[in-house]
């Protein structure tokens, strides 16, 4: 026993010690809390502001006061800039590039029933999409009340009956004991994909990295020293084990690293821009020019993130943390047995791919099928796969945040507990006639054989 | 003292599609070197991986200072494989703690240890360098350390010198001297039969997974002469062939100027000396000798013999 320690003690500090695990631990959390921050912040970022030249012929989006001079009627807001100058479209392209205008919106004199598709912008540099989707929604927003108007409907009618008529569909789920349970799908969606994929992801390099290091051992021979000091079992699981602390320390640090940048960035780089803030310029996008709809969202906005936050607080975030922890392991011990042993029966790393297909095909697979399953995880495809050990880590890990029975739980677990303890037995067999089986090309019919010899 | 470190009774390994040991029985006595020969793959490293209970035999017994050899042995055993290799990543210093401590051996201890042999054999400096910074040799000198620092009392050396320099296998072969003198019992497998009659006490030859000879060196190369004895004289050699006539037989003859280079061999029971007395009167004799067959020829004729090709032996010395 005092050995097996002294083995997970070296494979766990000579993993931890690596260059790759400490660039690993540092860049994975900037990568993680990048995907977060650095869409928000490029949001954030001002576009320039594009001058526009507008050519009405409709006078529907400027007038002339009575001085003579045309005033447009379009909202403005920091992106654009309009102008509307009294020239034709003719003379406006041909001075085009003789002007500082970055581009030309033309309005052709019949806009109103079908006529907007007649509506051009003539640029020189291509515009951003904000912007342009920015000048079509105001366009049409006016367009929609000038439509109202010539046939007399009354504008706070419509707005009324779209504020009375809009809702979001409320889910609650019924438990056994008839209690009422609140959910969020969307919060469950995200719990549920986002610990399968880690699971997934943690599995397959943690998996690779035990078949490397078996591979290690056999072919810098070491293996035969080491072996007549300690069993070939003590020795396989001791790797398991160190690379399963290795996996949980990198998996904590991320988690710490995260948590930590994420905290210092909202402080540093989004101090100036509270969520109110972001919230705010979204929905001045969606102000139309005279009918705004966007009120009521302006409302309803701060609510919605609130709303998330006590859906996350809903569901049962610690029992989702202890099966995580569980699924993980047990899953990762399961795996990593066989990775062990497919290190062990081969000489080279390219003679791995045979043996490689079998142990990947079920974790790709419930990787893939996670991603249908969540659409409806209490399906009996869905039950099925959570409760078979090669799939279950993962798929089980989707089904949970919507709420499990227990007695599916336990039987997915003990399952997965007797599918560790059955490949580790099969992968010790095969691990301890491979590990000193040299130049021999290996068939699946020669590590059949090996199951049967005795130590 | 138990008279033999290790006894091995009728060691039986098989494999799917071949038997490995075949009925192999063999006694190393304590305090010697012991030379485990054969030519390749005829079962000597599954025999070594049984004694270093890396594989278990399908049936026999093995037995170690008299006790059924267990697992609690193996720190009182010391191996050095022949394909051996070490951690290339790792430092050299940890990684001999590392092995010394699988070994058993507390850290303070093998620290001590190991600083001792590394300015033995002067390779302090290679403490805190990667294995993969240093030469073969000097992986091989390290690998050495590791499996005598333990002090086992069975030391099991797979082809030791192979991989070393001249100078650097007489280091070791000066070491595995001073180890014997201090009480541990070497079991040695090699190729090399000069090294065989150098060190080894005793022997046994492994051939078609069958041990087919065994004993003390001194004890196989006496069984194995055969009344053979080289002649130089000057003189007539057809008055030489009349003087031996019955009592020997002429194997070789040449000649270098006047002098007569023969081979003869005994036959029935005639003496050396009866035979010098017939060839004195005709001969001047310059050198006469005994032709004492090497391991080499005893290894060549027996596995040859095993293997049925029967060719003639020569022996040669």
């Amino acid at each position: 026993m005092n050995k097996i320690l002294l083995i997970i003690k070296r494979e766990y500090l000579s993993r931890v010690k690596k260059k790759s695990f400490i660039i690993m631990t540092i860049l994975g959390p900037i990568l993680m809390a990048g995907i977060g921050i650095v869409p928000i912040y490029l949001s954030l970022q001002k576009t320039e502001k594009q001058k526009i030249e507008v050519i009405d012929e409709s006078y529907l989006f400027s007038y002339k006061d009575k001085d003579g001079n045309r005033k447009g009627l379009i909202p403005e807001k920091d992106i654009v800039h309009y102008d509307y100058p009294e020239i034709s479209i003719q003379d406006a392209r041909a001075n085009f590039y003789a002007t500082g205008y970055d581009a030309i919106l033309y309005i052709p004199k019949v806009v109103l029933n079908g006529g907007q598709n007649g509506i051009n912008i003539f640029y020189k540099k291509q515009l951003s999409s904000s912007v342009l989707a920015y000048i079509e929604e105001n366009i049409s927003k006016m367009i929609f009340n000038a439509m109202l108007a010539t046939n007399h409907v009354d504008v706070n009618f419509i707005k009324d009956a779209k504020d009375k008529s809009t809702f979001t569909l409320k889910t609650i789920q019924v438990d056994e004991e008839g209690k009422d349970k609140d959910t969020n799908i969307a919060v469950s969606i995200g719990i549920g994909l986002v610990s399968a994929f880690l699971i997934y992801f943690f599995i397959f390099m943690y998996g690779v990295q035990v078949m490397r290091g078996v591979m290690e051992e056999k072919t810098s021979r070491i293996v035969e020293v080491i072996l007549s000091s300690v069993k070939p079992f003590q020795l396989m699981m001791g790797k398991i084990v160190g690379v399963a602390m290795v996996g949980l320390t990198q998996f904590l640090l991320w988690v710490i690293f995260t948590t930590t940048l994420y905290s210092v960035a909202s402080v540093t780089i989004l101090k100036n821009i509270d969520i109110k803030q972001i919230q705010q310029k979204e929905q001045v996008i969606k102000i139309g020019a005279d009918l705004n709809y966007s009120e009521m969202k302006q409302n309803q906005q701060p609510n919605e993130m609130a709303d998330f936050w006590n859906n996350f607080k809903k569901v049962n975030l610690v029992e989702i943390l202890l099966c995580f922890l569980f699924y993980f392991l047990a899953g990762y011990l399961m795996y990593s047995a066989l990775f062990a042993a497919v290190g062990a029966a081969v000489d080279s790393e390219a003679d791995t791919q045979q043996f490689m297909m079998p142990i990947t095909i079920p974790l790709i697979l419930s990787f893939v099928l996670a991603q249908t399953i969540i659409q409806n995880p209490s399906s009996s495809m869905a039950f099925w796969f959570s409760i078979i050990p090669f799939t279950s880590p993962i798929i089980m890990m989707v089904r949970l945040p919507f709420g499990v029975p227990a007695w599916e739980i336990a039987l997915s677990m003990s399952l997965l507990i007797l599918g560790f303890i059955f490949t580790t037995w099969l992968a010790a067999r095969i691990y301890r006639t491979g590990i000193l089986m040299y130049g021999k090309k290996i068939t699946w019919k020669e590590l059949g054989k090996w199951l049967f010899y005795r130590a | 003292m138990v008279e033999n470190i290790l006894s091995a009774k009728n060691i039986v390994k098989r494999y799917a599609s071949h038997t490995a040991l075949d009925n192999v029985t063999l006694e190393i006595p304590t305090q010697s070197i012991f030379g485990l020969l054969g030519p390749n793959g005829a079962g000597k490293t599954s025999l070594i991986r049984i004694i270093n209970q890396i594989t278990g035999p399908d049936s026999g017994e093995l037995f170690f200072e008299g006790e059924k050899l267990t697992q609690k042995h193996v720190e009182q055993i010391g191996y050095l494989p022949e394909e051996r290799g070490l951690y290339k990543k790792m430092e050299v210093g940890e990684q001999a703690l590392y092995l010394a401590q699988l070994k058993g051996m507390k850290k303070a201890e093998a620290k001590k240890k190991l600083k001792e042999w590394f300015a033995k054999f002067e390779i302090d400096a290679w403490w805190n360098k990667k294995v993969e910074e240093l030469s073969k040799g000097m992986q091989q000198k390290v690998q050495f350390i590791v499996t005598v620092l333990h002090e086992p009392k069975l030391l099991i050396l797979d082809e030791p010198f192979s991989g070393f320099d001249p100078i650097n296998a007489n280091i070791i072969k000066n070491e595995i001297l001073h180890l014997k003198k201090q009480g541990s019992t070497i079991l040695f497998s090699t190729h090399n039969m000069g090294s065989v009659e150098e060190l080894c006490d005793n022997i046994a030859l492994i051939n078609k997974s069958k041990s087919i000879l065994d004993g003390s060196v001194k004890d196989i190369r006496k069984q194995y002469k055969s009344n053979t004895f080289e002649l130089e004289f000057t003189g007539n050699m057809m008055g030489f062939t009349n003087a031996m006539w019955s009592g020997a037989e002429l194997i070789e003859h040449t000649t270098e100027g006047e002098l007569n280079k023969v081979k003869v061999k005994l036959l029935g029971k005639t003496t050396s000396n009866e035979l010098l007395q017939a060839i004195i009167p005709v001969a001047q004799i310059h050198l006469f000798k005994e032709l004492i067959p090497s391991m080499n020829d005893i290894f060549i004729s027996k596995v040859n013999e095993g293997n049925e090709i029967g060719t003639q032996s020569n022996f040669t010395e």
